[in-house]
């Protein structure tokens, strides 16, 4: 690697006078690092700050403004106090049901692909790459591609092109993490499987995906966090609607929608109303979080081999 | 009952490493045969050859004939065929961690398909009584998991998986080499009393336990079988040099 | 563990070398009676079908992952048609944006979009690399987890409620104290020109840093992670101080994946779409000022592909989300390439 002599103590002859380093050298070259030691904790600090706003915020104007009719009520028209956001709850559950029933046995399925068939060959590290790369296409190409697919031949917004939409948005982060995990299971599990005559589909399922399980559920719980909180994607499928709707075939609400429309709209009821929206979506996803990140420190095999 | 494996011409490579060369073997059905050899000699391969586990790595291949009793293995069954009748213990315990010691003990026959409680039942006790392991763990069979247990306790258990599927052959691939000595003894003793029932072909790196166990032993060396003979042949008058020098503890 | 007696059959005595001779009786008949496990596992076949299937059905749904970008390309291209052959190749450079008259360009969003992602980058850089250096170099052990937990946190925090907070929170902020201040400042440089009503430029590239920051910082972490302590060692031993070290023995050797690292924030940036959309201003124009308000490629998407009613106008919307699209696949690829080219493979960190 690259050891390039550094802007240290240039080099003298060491026989002909004794090495003594410069003082002002050495101050010069502590001060620096105690220069960097400090701006490495201060924007550490900086970046904390903003969380620590996001989330004083979210509580301060949130919690004042929850109530038990914010979880009972559909909103109300302009101009009327009150009014809540159950019907937007309920359709983001059903929107997000419906996305994980699509995207995640597809991207379970595609991680075990990458892991127990693919891997080293050239199909394989092209598909993790593409999803990889899908990963990062933005939210809203995905709201439009569906519109323009489902919506527009319909003539109309649906529950189902939110939870397709989504879906698509799961998949490579399921089967990432999929892989990933199904990589943890020990080869030397697998090959008493098919020691024991077991066919290879059945070691894939009852053995590596069993034993990975609980890191694949905790990839699972992590791509639904974050399509949980997405809105762009739902736009122009899952559309928003101000009243209860369980039809799959009919515009549904949903939590970050409603909560976007409210934050844009011109009556403080409804920027109060956004915030208690917001601070219980990012409850449900923190929690979501919180409970990965400990099922994830405890280890996927416990005393395994 | 067990069945004698024949060994004709077996080739075997990985990738383009030809790590046995013309291997031709006749292991005698109800005994225990050892194969002893320096380390990278091509007996762990062999054995996996014996199975066909030697293919599930993709760029491994082998050539020639194994046939146990009159089944050409190579030709006449699927892969996952000759497995059910072979069990196979490995270098390490391998249990599965998700599964109790009773679901690892019948995970050959459940994963198969088999669902008949009763011969379940039996066939836990059976094999586990077999692998010595019944009165250890008889209590907690349901509610341990299989690497709850002790090291030797596990190969054990792995022992009893294999036995559970009643196969006519028992490889053993260095089965002791991860456990303390007295765990390697009760595993001696198991072998000692299994091999009237079943075929046993155990690989060792330790002569004494080959001496203890088997009434054959082979010989390995880069890849080819040396010599071939009785264990007191082998050990007391080996016909080849570098077999001596092996034995001897000259070589290496 | 020493129960030698707990065995259930009595022990025989283990024989130095017993030595009955390989007898001729091999290729045994099968056993009189078979066992019922044998017998039914004799029975089963060898789920060569079984097998066969579980693997199509696997590498379909891995190649559905291909599908699903063809498709998205495809749908886009077809649906963008109608612009394309209107404007062609000079959407992308036309200023003018006027749906009453249909006459359509990208060039303002193109602006908008690359100017709040620069801006971004350039706030967000050097604290993601300080954060990563801190979190890596420097931290106590025992706060390192949370820390790094703290900031993964910004990572999973929807992209509405950055853009609510920044509505409600930053955007005053921006117009009463900070704005005022830049002008005060930095007004010399002709960067802060014009009237200042907190939605702008700035305001959309600050809200922008704050999100793309955990994903540079986890990402550059964990590039940091990989550099072996042997090549801190080897700085160390030479006498370098702690700041040296860093500097040559990790930031020089890992420079491609903290690189990429920052494109992935990039591609981040490019496409973020809600929290901008909130406070950009959302009015087309190329303005110096960095209190204009301006518009991205992915909020004029979002803010008017559902009023766009004439074809021409839903086209160029869809054109507009092609670009987004091809320029965050590339963007994406260069960057996996370059994290891929340091942690070889292992894992990515998805947010």
């Amino acid at each position: 690697m690259s050891t390039q002599p550094v802007s240290m103590q240039p080099l003298r002859d060491p026989l002909q006078e004794p090495r003594k380093p410069s003082r002002s050298n050495v101050a010069r070259r502590s001060a620096m690092d105690w220069i960097v030691s400090g701006l490495a904790i201060l924007a550490t600090l900086l970046v904390l700050a903003p969380l620590a706003a996001i989330l004083f915020y979210l509580v301060y104007k949130g919690a004042s403004s929850l109530n038990l009719a914010f979880f009972t009520h559909v909103p109300a028209p302009v101009g009327e106090q009150g009014g809540g956001m159950s019907n937007a709850i309920v359709g983001s559950g059903i929107v997000l049901a419906l996305a994980s029933l699509m995207g995640i046995p597809v991207g379970i399925a595609a991680g075990t692909y990458l892991s127990e068939f693919g891997r080293g060959t050239f199909l394989g590290n092209a598909i993790r790459f593409t999803a990889d790369v899908l990963n990062g296409v933005p939210s809203i190409v995905m709201g439009i591609t569906i519109y323009s697919m489902v919506v527009k031949p319909q003539h109309h917004y649906s529950a189902l092109a939110g939870g397709i939409a989504l879906a698509i948005m799961m998949v490579p982060t399921v089967t990432r993490t999929t892989e990933e995990m199904l990589a943890t299971v020990p080869h030397a599990v697998r090959e008493a499987a098919l020691g024991l005559g077991v066919p290879k589909w059945r070691t894939a399922i009852s053995v590596s995906l069993r034993t990975a399980s609980p890191g694949i559920i905790t990839g699972c719980m992590l791509a639904f966090a974050r399509v949980a909180g997405e809105t762009a994607p739902l736009l122009f499928t899952a559309f928003g609607n101000q009243f209860w709707s369980f039809n799959l075939n009919e515009p549904i609400a949903a939590l970050p929608l409603q909560i976007y429309a409210y934050a844009i709209s011109p009556y403080d009821e409804w920027h109060r109303l956004a915030w208690a929206g917001a601070l219980v979506l990012i409850v449900l996803i923190m929690v979501s979080v919180t409970l990965v990140r400990i099922f994830a420190n405890r280890g996927v095999l416990k005393g395994g081999s | 009952m067990g069945a004698g494996i024949k060994v004709e011409d077996l080739n075997a490579w990985y990738g383009s490493t030809h790590t046995l060369q013309d291997i031709n073997l006749h292991i005698p059905a109800n005994h225990a045969t050892a194969l002893i050899g320096p380390s990278g000699c091509g007996k762990s391969t062999f054995v996996r050859c014996l199975n066909r586990m030697h293919e599930t790595n993709p760029i491994a291949r082998a050539t020639g004939v194994v046939k146990m009793g009159d089944v050409d293995i190579y030709r006449d069954a699927s892969p996952v065929e000759i497995r059910r009748r072979v069990g196979m213990v490995f270098q390490r315990p391998n249990p599965f961690p998700t599964m109790s010691i009773y679901d690892n003990v019948v995970s050959g026959l459940k994963l198969n398909g088999f669902s008949n409680r009763r011969v379940l039942d039996e066939t836990v006790e059976r094999s586990l009584k077999q692998a010595a392991l019944w009165e250890e763990v008889k209590d907690d069979l349901k509610k341990k998991s299989g690497a709850s247990l002790s090291g030797g306790q596990q190969q054990r258990m792995c022992i009893a998986r294999a036995l559970a599927v009643d196969p006519e052959v028992l490889l053993m691939d260095e089965p002791a080499s991860a456990l303390d000595p007295v765990s390697t003894s009760k595993i001696e003793d198991l072998i000692f009393q299994l091999k009237s029932q079943y075929t046993i072909v155990i690989v060792t790196h330790n002569m004494q336990q080959a001496a203890r166990v088997a009434e054959n032993t082979g010989f390995f060396l880069n890849g080819k079988l040396v010599e071939f003979d009785s264990t007191h042949k082998i050990f007391t008058n080996p016909s080849d040099k570098r077999t001596e020098d092996y034995i001897t503890g000259r070589f290496g | 563990m020493s129960m030698e007696s707990e065995h259930g059959a009595t022990t025989p005595v283990k024989p130095a070398v017993s030595l009955p001779p390989a007898t001729e009786r091999t290729l045994a008949a099968p056993a009189a009676a078979p066992s019922p496990v044998r017998e039914f596992l004799s029975t089963r076949g060898s789920g060569k079908m079984a097998d066969s299937t579980f693997a199509a059905v696997m590498l379909a749904c891995a190649c559905s992952i291909f599908v699903i970008v063809l498709f998205i390309f495809w749908v886009l291209i077809q649906n963008s048609r109608l612009s394309q052959a209107a404007f062609g190749m000079k959407f992308f450079t036309r200023e003018a944006w006027d749906p009453v008259s249909g006459d359509f360009g990208a060039l303002p969003f193109i602006y908008g979009t690359l100017m709040t992602s620069i801006l971004a980058l350039i706030m967000a850089v050097p604290l993601a690399l300080g954060v990563a250096i801190f979190l890596t170099e420097l931290c106590p052990r025992p706060l390192r987890a949370p820390i790094s937990f703290l900031t993964e946190l910004l990572a999973a925090i929807p992209s509405v409620v950055y853009g609510l907070w920044a509505v409600f929170v930053l955007v005053p902020l921006m117009r009463d104290t900070l704005g005022p201040f830049l002008v005060k400042t930095l007004g010399w440089t002709g960067l802060f020109g014009g009237a200042n009503f907190g939605v702008g430029l700035l305001t959309a590239s600050i809200i922008l840093a704050i999100m793309i920051l955990p994903i540079i910082s986890s990402l550059t972490r964990d590039i940091m992670t990989a550099v072996p302590n042997s090549q801190r060692e080897a700085v160390l031993a030479l006498g370098a101080t702690r700041w040296e070290m860093i500097r040559i023995g990790v930031l020089r050797n890992s420079r491609i994946g903290i690189v990429g690292a920052i494109m992935l924030g990039l591609g981040r940036a490019l496409g973020e779409t809600m929290a901008v959309t909130m406070v950009i201003g959302n009015h087309p124009d190329i303005s110096r000022s960095l209190f204009a308000p301006g518009y991205t490629l992915a909020s004029v998407i979002a803010n008017e592909f559902s009023e766009a009613t004439g074809d021409l106008y839903y086209s160029a919307l869809i054109e507009i989300g092609l670009a987004l699209f091809l320029v965050t696949i590339v963007v994406n690829a260069i960057a996996r390439l370059m994290v891929w080219a340091v942690t070889r493979g292992a894992p990515a960190r998805v947010s």
